[in-house]
C-alpha cells in the first residue's frame, strides 16, 4: 500500500481524452473479434478439401463471397423477424 | 485556497501528464495488438489441427508439418480476405444506414 509509485494526476481534459481513446480501442477490439469469428466461419464453410499450397478456385471464390453473404443473411433474418412481428 | 497546498507539491507538470497519458495509450494499444495476435494463433491452431492432424500419433510426421505450415499461410490469407471484405462492407453500410457493429 505504501510503496505505490506516485502517479501524476490527470486533469479533466486528459481524462476525457483517455476515455475517448479507450472507447476507440474497444470498438477496434470488437471489430477484431468479429473478424476472427467470421474467418473461422468462412474457413469452415469454404475450405472443405485437403490443404495444399494454395486455395482451389472454388475455395477462393467462396471466401470472397462469404462475408457479404453472411451479412446479407443476417439482414434478411432480421427483416423476416420484423415482418413476422408485424403480423401479430 | 486548498489548491496551493493540495496539488502544487507533487510535480505533475503538464509535460509529465502528457508523458503519462501517452504511455497509457501506448500500453493499451500494445495489449490489444497482443490479444489480437494470440486470438489469431489460437484459431490457426484450432483449425489447422483439425485439417492436418486427423490421427494423432506419437509424433508429428513431416507431411503433417508441411500441412500445418501451408495451412498457417492459407488461414492468414483467409483472415486477410475476410478483414478486407468486412471493412469494405461496413464502410458501405455506414454510408447508407446506421452501423450495427
Amino acid at each position: 500500500m505504501s510503496s505505490q509509485t506516485p502517479i501524476p494526476a490527470l486533469d479533466e481534459a486528459s481524462k476525457r481524452e483517455l476515455e475517448g481513446f479507450l472507447e476507440q480501442e474497444q470498438a477496434k477490439a470488437k471489430l477484431q473479434a468479429s473478424i476472427h469469428e467470421l474467418t473461422n466461419t468462412c474457413w469452415n464453410t469454404c475450405i472443405t478439401g485437403s490443404i495444399s499450397s494454395k486455395f482451389s478456385k472454388g475455395e477462393a471464390a467462396c471466401l470472397e463471397n462469404c462475408v457479404d453473404r453472411f451479412l446479407d443473411s443476417s439482414l434478411y433474418i432480421v427483416r423476416q423477424i420484423e415482418a413476422q412481428k408485424q403480423q401479430l | 485556497m486548498s489548491s496551493i497546498f493540495g496539488s502544487g507539491s507533487s510535480s505533475s507538470s503538464s509535460s509529465d501528464m502528457t508523458a503519462r497519458k501517452d504511455q497509457m495509450k501506448q500500453q493499451i494499444s500494445q495489449e490489444l495488438a497482443i490479444a489480437n495476435a494470440q486470438q489469431l494463433i489460437n484459431k490457426i491452431n484450432e483449425n489447422c489441427f483439425a485439417k492436418c492432424i486427423t490421427k494423432p500419433s506419437t509424433s508429428l510426421t513431416s507431411s503433417q508439418e508441411s500441412c500445418l505450415s501451408q495451412c498457417m499461410t492459407l488461414y492468414m490469407a483467409a483472415f486477410d480476405q475476410v478483414s478486407r471484405s468486412y471493412v469494405a462492407r461496413i464502410t458501405k453500410e455506414r454510408g447508407t444506414a446506421g452501423l450495427g457493429l
